[in-house]
């Protein structure tokens, strides 16, 4: 077996709550962020961790890192235990968190890309190295000397990987990178995190909601609901047992009846425009072909599936 | 233990520097800087002179007197304020969740919170302190002998030492009272504003609380009272005047447990 | 009308959701008005009528300060920081074409908060004053709403000069050194540290006249009725000269920057 970088066992996290009841009496609850979660995720995966709000992906990821102690079970990443030997592991991984920069605010990106090369002791020719690549992949240059404050999202979330990879981390952990990003920028991310991957070996965790991001990345996905795990595999098995479905958007010439076609039936029409479900594990181009023989086409999207969607639809068919 | 110490204080040494270079690329509007924080906390002193000018005496204390207590009040709160003033947004990164990505560095989380926007503008509140002081020392009446010429020194660093528990227990109530930042200004501020006139003047029970409760006396009342040749107003026995640095040490103690509990029930909430 | 009045009352009820920093607040304040207090006290014992005060009115002076501190921004802040932040990320423009007026949305805004911290921050430090200490406060009901109207007076004087200082944002790249000299500017001559009339000599005199008398010294001296008739009237249209002056000066600054912004385009 290969050796597992991030071990969790029965890893669980509790909060005490209190709330008002009434004016003044407050009354103690007990929230179980997370339940009871085991996984191992071996050196070198790349892997998606998703769940919708509040079901326990962060604090998860809290636990990993070192912010937060759990309540019970075990973890270990790299070897350490994260709550007791925070600074230490802190050496060996690189957290992006989507919402929050973890960038000096006032300062340049340069400066805090200098700063960073001290804190973490890297030395010069690496750094260099490093920092280089990314700038080059990441299309840095032009923002270097910007301070953090005035970038817009976008090069915001690339600055925060840069700065998150210029010590040769081993675990990165990335809570919903893609977040807020234009296409553009969203591209550019994840082709960056794939090459990472796959150069260098990179044990990569990534929290999202966006499918595509799990799609293009990751072989392996992991769902949490309610704190508890729901499922470990890839992602077509995923959407065979929620029998999700991508929506094949169509605009036609002239308005149509609901067009029939194999291996799709039409679920909305709108006018000139039909939206077609197709099983989310097939592809999209047999039904395309076959509609583009039959009927007068002007445009068509697809759209994926939402997380929120696969998983209602998991429990509907659990 | 020492190797936290020595990542802490090489951390703090590392982010300051960066600030220093950052506040310094600006020249003029530092100079400026310096020179607004020097006059808008020399108003203090301005407002003891305007009192002076009605008066010889304040409490049984002369004007040099009073000036002693201020710029050695002044002086240590000046260094405490430089070295650690950055704590009161504490809270503020508690709320806005930039507290988490400092708990993921490699440096512990104190010195990166103290060194965090270091202002070095803080040195106007330090040199009118400083000059306050040496003021004093020309006017005061007082035979110098060696032990005084030493607890002088010593009184200032111990009251850095107090001041900067006050700063640390402030941020660790600002663990779960975010929006409290105001409570330390009391202690701080208000404790600077309590040192700079006599203990004379105030009511035994809040001399009492001074000395006992939060050891604001230590900063200079009892020492210099001592130097000053003066009776303290509680009848404490005589060592005490000479108490300030192990009551300091005793106070960062203390603060040092104080933030760790802080920081660990953040770490258990999370909020 | 109708419009600020309800702009005014969100700046109220927005504060009123800081409850944890209105407490500690109040706390710092007490204590402030507590060392303040025996300051005055040793004072006006080696000269009794000093200013024109008894020792029970040179007390009231001090609480009435710590009553004001928050609601007349002493200390600067507020809604200039706002300001100044939406003159430098450029968000300014779209205020500008609101169809609302500018000065009156933050003036009824700044209000708002206002008559929130005299009532959440300035009555418990008055009243632990007054619990403490033998202050000379007045019995008749019509002269406390004369303090009221002349504090009301001091907060639009206090908007008006932190206006300005918020306009400073369109011509400085860093507000930080105008604020703090703001600042300093209204906690000395605003008679927090000393009461103006105890400043010696011309010095005093001018003291007094300048914008800053209108926060403190003046709503003091109304509530220790130190103002009576035609003088009280004086006192009062003190207050409002200012208000007028500066108010109208802040209105041509903000046009004049306002010509800027749409001469650069934002």
């Amino acid at each position: 077996m290969e050796e597992a970088v991030i071990e969790l066992d029965e890893l669980r996290k509790t909060f005490v709550v209190r709330r008002r009841a009434g004016r003044l009496k407050r009354t103690r609850h007990e929230v179980h962020a997370v339940e009871s979660i085991s996984f191992t995720v071996p050196r070198g995966e790349m892997v998606g961790y998703i769940g919708p709000n509040g079901a326990g992906k962060s604090t998860t990821i809290k636990m990993l890192t070192g912010i937060l102690t759990p309540s019970g079970g075990r973890v270990r990443v790299a070897g350490l235990d994260p709550s007791r030997e925070r600074t230490a592991l802190a050496q060996r991984i690189g957290v992006v968190f989507g919402q929050r920069t973890t960038l000096w605010w006032d300062l340049p990106l340069r400066d805090s890309y200098q700063l960073m090369r001290r804190m973490y002791r890297i030395e010069e020719p690496r750094f260099r190295k490093n920092l280089d690549r990314c700038v080059d992949l990441l299309d840095l240059g032009a923002l270097l000397d910007v301070p953090v404050r005035q970038l817009s999202l976008g090069q915001r979330m690339r600055g925060d990987i840069a700065a998150a990879l210029l010590h040769d981390p081993e675990v990165l952990y990335l809570d919903e990178p893609t977040i807020g990003l234009d296409v553009i920028s969203k591209a550019k991310v994840r082709e960056f995190l794939h090459d990472l991957n796959a150069e260098r070996g990179t044990t990569v965790l990534l929290t999202t909601h966006d499918l595509t991001d799990i799609e293009q990345l990751c072989k392996r996905v992991m769902v949490i609901d309610h704190g508890r795990l729901v499922y470990d595999g890839d992602l077509g098995g995923l959407h065979a047992i929620g029998e999700s479905e991508r929506t094949l958007v169509v605009d036609f010439e002239r308005e149509l009846p609901p067009v029939s076609v194999d291996g799709a039936r039409t679920v909305r029409t709108e006018g000139p425009r039909q939206w077609l479900a197709f099983p989310a594990g097939a592809s999209a181009a047999p039904v395309v072909t076959a509609l583009a023989e039959r009927y007068p086409l002007v445009d068509l999207s697809v759209r994926e599936p939402d997380i929120e969607d696969v998983i209602a639809r998991m429990y509907a068919g659990a | 233990m020492g190797e936290r110490l020595y990542l802490g204080l090489r951390g703090y040494g590392l982010i300051v520097a960066m600030w220093v270079r950052a506040t310094l690329a600006y020249r003029t509007s530092f100079a400026l800087m310096v020179l607004g924080s020097f006059v808008s906390t020399f108003l203090n002193f301005v407002a003891i002179m305007i009192m002076f000018t009605h008066t010889d005496v304040l409490g049984g204390f002369t004007v040099a007197e009073v000036a002693l207590l201020y710029g050695t009040s002044a002086t240590s709160l000046g260094l405490a304020d430089l070295l650690l003033g950055s704590l009161d947004r504490l809270g503020a990164r508690v709320r806005d969740g930039t507290m988490d990505a400092l708990l993921v560095r490699p440096v512990p989380v104190f010195a990166q919170v103290t060194a965090d926007r270091f202002a070095l503008r803080r040195l106007g509140r330090i040199s009118q302190g400083v000059l306050v002081l040496i003021w004093a020392l020309t006017q005061v009446d007082v035979d110098w002998t060696w032990w005084k010429l030493v607890l002088l020194p010593v009184t200032v660093l111990s009251g850095l030492g107090i001041y900067g528990a006050i700063y640390t227990c402030g941020a660790a109530f600002q663990f779960w009272a975010n929006d409290a930042s105001e409570v330390q200004n009391a202690f701080t501020y208000g404790g600077d504003t309590l040192l700079q006139y006599p203990p004379t003047i105030f009511a035994k029970d809040l001399v009492w609380g001074a000395t006992f409760i939060i050891p604001l006396a230590f900063v200079n009342w009892l020492p210099i009272g001592r130097i000053l040749g003066r009776e303290d107003r509680l009848g404490l026995p005589g060592w005490v005047d000479f108490a300030s640095p192990a009551v300091a040490l005793i106070a960062c103690t203390i603060a040092g447990f104080a933030w760790r509990a802080g920081l660990r029930g953040y770490r258990s909430t999370g909020s | 009308m109708r419009l600020y009045a309800l702009v005014a009352a969100g700046g109220f009820r927005r504060y009123a959701t800081y409850r944890i920093a209105t407490a500690a607040g109040v706390f710092t304040n007490t204590v402030f008005g507590f060392i303040l207090a025996y300051t005055f006290i040793a004072l006006w014992d080696e000269r009794p009528g000093l200013g024109g005060y008894d020792q029970s009115q040179a007390l009231t002076f001090v609480w009435t300060g710590q009553c004001l501190i928050a609601a007349a921004a002493l200390f600067g802040g507020g809604f200039s920081d706002e300001l100044q932040s939406r003159i430098s990320t450029g968000d300014i423009a779209i205020d500008l074409y609101r169809p609302v007026d500018l000065q009156l949305w933050y003036l009824a805004q700044d209000l708002g908060r206002a008559a929130l911290q005299l009532i959440g921050r300035g009555a418990v430090p008055l009243a632990a004053g007054a619990l403490a200490f033998d202050l000379a406060l007045p019995a008749s009901p019509l002269r406390w709403l004369v303090f009221l109207l002349s504090v009301a007076l001091g907060c639009v004087v206090s908007f008006a000069l932190r206006y300005l200082v918020g306009l400073s944002a369109f011509w400085l790249l860093d507000a930080t050194g105008v604020n703090m000299f703001s600042t300093m500017l209204s906690m000395f001559f605003s008679g927090m540290l000393l009461p103006l009339t105890v400043f010696p000599g011309t010095f005093g005199e001018i003291a007094q006249r300048l914008p800053w008398s209108a926060l403190l010294q003046v709503p003091a001296d109304v509530l220790l009725g130190r103002h009576e008739g035609v003088g009280l009237l004086a006192a009062l249209g003190f207050q409002a000269a200012w208000a007028l002056v500066l108010l109208a000066l802040g209105r041509a600054v903000q046009a004049v920057a306002t010509r800027r912004v749409v001469v650069q385009g934002g």
